[in-house]
């Protein structure tokens, strides 16, 4: 372990680390631009010039290993003139139109100018102007800003895996640009935008709407896929105006997806924001009274069996509870919470979550993957994959159709008898599973979504005991697309014959009242003759044979539990009020109890979450992942021969928030290459 | 940079063909993205003097790389062409040395030459005037560029008449043009007289 010496102080690192990251270990704070922890290093900025004895110019920090003996100085004479110097010569080009950028009160540029630059200006000629790049709907570019960093050229190509942007031209004349200013192809591209020291790549729907100084930040959780990604709401008055990535190393570093930062704006439209009670054939306008009475008039003589309720992908795991127990109260125990009919049970813990964790991902030496496509399902497990693969050679092999996962994937067709064949041992990947030390396995919606899913899971479950259990790791690992789905499993919240059964015997029936909750993503034209009491946030799919809607609350707007594909208890935090009357889930269940007079056992948040303990007790467990029991699960039987569908639909239109936002739409449009005029004149 | 002007899809002549694989055996296998320049400039000859949209995303399927990063390398040396260049393209060196001894004067005769500005192709279709950095030639300054030829030790009269003889289609002999022998001394030898002597 080589020592040096940074300002005095003496200290030891591990060899091959570099002189800025030695300073950071003794809290010297280096400024810099183009280094960035997670991206390789350029050392094209030069800002994080160090005086280094014995050599006869300052070295960049970032780029130079440390080595034995080193003695760095931080704070000299010539350190504090390299800087200035630096700062000066980028500053040359830049516009300094700080007043009219977004990035202003948050730009590294702007605050390294007032620490480490000099005060005035020498330079007196015209600066350079750079012409706009058009880069999607999401991405907006102020290219004159543009220090040329790279940032986003290495992140696209390094974290993305698409090989769009790139620098053309040289020295002044250096611009940024994606190929032939066409749209990133990466459900991550708004994370250039974080990336960006300076202005000169903002958010497109943010852009000029807000100041980051007049921003409330409130610390939360995302929901637009299974990973819940950390992230943090900025909200000014009653509206969320933008959303932001959150540290966090285990799931998702510090990205989020496009979907995660910009499904912001479906929050505003579209939205329930009062009670409806059907009229005829119309649903008019109720106060929340009315809407309770109409509830209770219908409930009066329909019998606990004739009740189902379906629970959506965005629930949070307080409303289940208190779903549950207000179907307990009216004698029904059949609530469902797998929409897209998957053949995962409740009960053994380890069927269902990723047992690795996402950041296991990095610790694995193999990966086959069975019906699923990660890039869209998850992107930033994929991205994962993607870091694993780049950094410890991970090798992944796929079953399910070959699509462009942005790594190298050894494709093994698209056929679920496979399954069999690998689990004969014989078979050329169930010598790769044998081979590698840490083997692990994720399964797809896609492959348990199909009539034999349990098949599916049973044989993926032997594989993996075959393989990939052994002690201390257990391989076996199920991407889930819905953020609702590990807490509803961890609840027990499965009915027997599923969603498909609820259907039948809404349409036979059977079922004279049905309860959604947020359930947006199944054909509800089944239950049109059935009673519906919908409870969500927006108009879509689930609203359209209801009888009675109830204007729930968004993820933003209450402190919800949910669980990832992980297994790890997460919280939201109420970032603005829900609109009009809409209100927050579990209260409107709670109110609608004591007007059926269902005792639900709780007046509060708290006291509802201690029910929610007892009913799941890891939901205490807040953001820790708890090693679950392998046993066994599945259900014996042949597979049949064919392929896996795919798990999700359009990565952009996932759930109820996502097809009410405009933002994704554009998105959409534009890969359907409808909005060709849009393409380079919209910049 | 030309997009729409091309649209015939680019393809290597047999022989080129052939000077591209030699190009990329020099590098290990796996590596034949290393070849990415001299491609270029293969492309860049066959193509009668400039690169295309066509000819970067063919280079790019040929060495099995991202379009953007062969945009990068072909944008980001002057050598390569991005717009149609005339027969002859005239590449006048004005960085100092060759300004010290007369830049200006062999620029000002290629205008009046040619009547066009730097940058500039003739009516014709005959020669493209441009400016170039350092040739690395400053030994036999001033120097132009044409095709892969130097011409050295000019004046305003002998690139004129290297003009006037490139534009009837006659031959003419690279190199100095004051009858220097390469870069020897102006004038003959200054040195080992005597050993050149009795040789």
């Amino acid at each position: 372990m080589p020592k040096l010496t940074i300002d005095g102080q003496e200290v030891e690192v591990a060899p091959g680390t570099t002189v800025l990251q030695a300073c950071e270990e003794v809290g010297v704070e280096i400024p810099r631009f183009c280094y960035h922890e997670r991206l390789s290093i350029a050392g094209n900025c030069r800002m994080c010039l160090v005086d280094m004895e014995r050599s006869p110019k300052p070295i960049a920090s970032c780029a130079m290993p440390v080595g034995e003996g080193m003695v760095i100085h931080t704070n000299t004479e010539r350190v504090k003139k390299a800087r200035e110097g630096v700062m000066e010569f980028l500053l040359i080009n830049h516009p300094l139109d700080c007043p009219i950028c977004d990035q202003g009160g948050e730009c590294d540029l702007q605050d390294q100018a007032m620490a480490f630059g000099r005060s005035g200006n020498r330079y007196h000629e015209n600066k350079r102007a750079v012409e706009d790049k058009y880069m999607g709907p999401l991405v907006e570019t102020a290219m004159t800003r543009c220090i040329h960093c790279q940032r986003c050229v290495r992140f696209t190509e390094e974290v993305g895996g698409v090989e769009d942007m790139g620098a053309l031209w040289r020295g002044e004349h250096t611009e940024i640009t994606t190929y032939l200013d066409k749209v990133i192809e990466s459900e991550l591209s708004g994370n250039v935008i974080d990336l960006c020291p300076v202005g000169a790549l903002t958010s497109k729907p943010y852009s000029f709407t807000a100041r980051s100084w007049e921003l409330k930040k409130t610390e939360s959780v995302d929901v637009m896929d299974a990973v819940g990604s950390n992230i943090r709401v900025d909200a000014r008055g009653n509206a969320v105006m933008r959303i932001l990535p959150r540290l966090h190393e285990d799931v998702n570093e510090e990205w989020i997806s496009d979907t995660t930062r910009f499904a912001y704006d479906g929050l505003k439209l579209r939205r329930l924001d009062t009670p409806y009670v059907k009229k005829g054939k119309s649903l008019e306008e109720a106060a929340w009274g009315d809407a309770f009475a109409a509830i209770k008039k219908k409930l009066k003589d329909v019998k606990g069996s004739e009740i189902a309720a379906v629970i959506g992908d965005l629930a949070d795991m307080e409303s289940m509870v208190a779903l549950k127990d207000l179907l307990g109260g009216l004698g029904s125990k059949r609530i469902e919470c797998r929409q897209d009919g998957t053949a995962l049970e409740a009960g053994v813990r380890a069927s269902y979550i990723m047992n690795t964790g996402i950041a296991g991902i990095e610790e694995a030496d193999f990966l086959l993957l069975v019906g699923t496509n990660p890039r869209f399902e998850a992107p930033l497990v994929n991205a994962r994959i993607r870091k694993a693969t780049r950094k410890n050679g991970l090798k992944v092999a796929n079953i399910g159709s070959a699509e462009d996962l942005t790594y190298k994937v050894d494709e093994f067709g698209d056929d679920a008898t496979l399954l069999k064949k690998v689990l004969g041992g014989r078979h050329e990947l169930s010598k790769a599973l044998k081979a590698a030390a840490k083997p692990m396995i994720i399964v797809g919606q896609g492959a348990l979504r199909r009539a034999d899913g349990a098949q599916v899971l049973k044989a993926a479950h032997d594989i993996a005991e075959k393989y990939c259990v052994k002690e201390g790791w257990n391989g076996f690992n199920v991407l889930h697309t819905a953020a609702a789905r590990v807490g509803g499993l961890d609840l027990g919240l499965t009915a027997k014959g599923g969603i498909e059964a609820i259907k039948a015997d809404a349409e036979a029936g059977k079922l004279k009242v049905v309860f959604l909750l947020g359930a947006d993503e199944f054909d509800t034209s089944a239950l049109k003759d059935t009673f519906v009491v919908y409870l969500g946030t927006h108009g879509d799919e689930g609203v359209k044979n209801a009888d009675v809607i109830l204007p729930g609350a968004a993820y933003t707007e209450k402190s919800g539990t949910y669980v990832n594909t992980e297994g790890r208890v997460q919280r939201t935090a109420k970032a603005v009020f829900a609109p009009g009357d809409a209100r927050e889930d579990w209260t409107i269940l709670r109110a609608l109890a004591d007007v059926l007079e269902v005792k639900l056992g709780y007046n509060n948040l708290g006291e509802l979450r201690a029910r929610l303990v007892k009913l799941a007790p890891l939901a205490a467990t807040l953001d820790t992942l708890v090693p679950a029991e392998w046993a066994d699960f599945g259900a014996e039987g042949d597979v049949a021969e064919g392929g896996f569908g795919p798990a999700i639909g359009n990565f952009y239109l996932t759930n109820p928030v996502l097809r009410a936002s405009k933002i994704m739409a554009e998105c959409v449009e534009i890969r359907e290459g409808n909005a060709e005029e849009a393409t380079g004149t919209h910049g | 940079m030309s997009t729409a002007s091309e649209t015939v899809a680019f393809a290597w002549t047999a022989e080129n063909e052939a000077e591209a694989q030699r190009h990329i055996a020099k590098y290990p296998s796996g590596k034949q993205q290393s070849a990415v320049m001299p491609l270029l400039h293969l492309a860049q000859k066959q193509n009668n003097g400039h690169v295309t949209q066509e000819i970067m995303e063919f280079i790019a399927d040929y060495l099995g790389m991202p379009a953007i990063r062969v945009m990068e390398v072909a944008t980001f040396y002057t050598m390569y062409n991005h717009k149609p260049v005339g027969k002859h393209h005239v590449q006048v060196c004005t960085t100092t040395p060759c300004w010290l001894r007369g830049s200006d004067g062999i620029v000002s005769a290629c205008k009046k030459r040619l009547g066009v500005e730097m940058g500039g192709t003739t009516a014709d279709g005959m020669f493209t005037l441009s400016e170039v950095e350092c040739a690395g030639a400053c030994v036999n300054a001033p120097v132009v560029a044409i095709g892969d030829d130097y011409y050295e030790d000019l004046t305003p009269e002998s690139m004129t008449a290297l003009l006037d003889a490139l534009a009837k289609g006659e031959d003419v002999k690279p190199g100095p043009q004051n009858g220097r022998q390469t870069s020897a001394p102006e004038g003959g030898a200054t040195t080992l007289k005597d050993f050149i002597a009795k040789a």
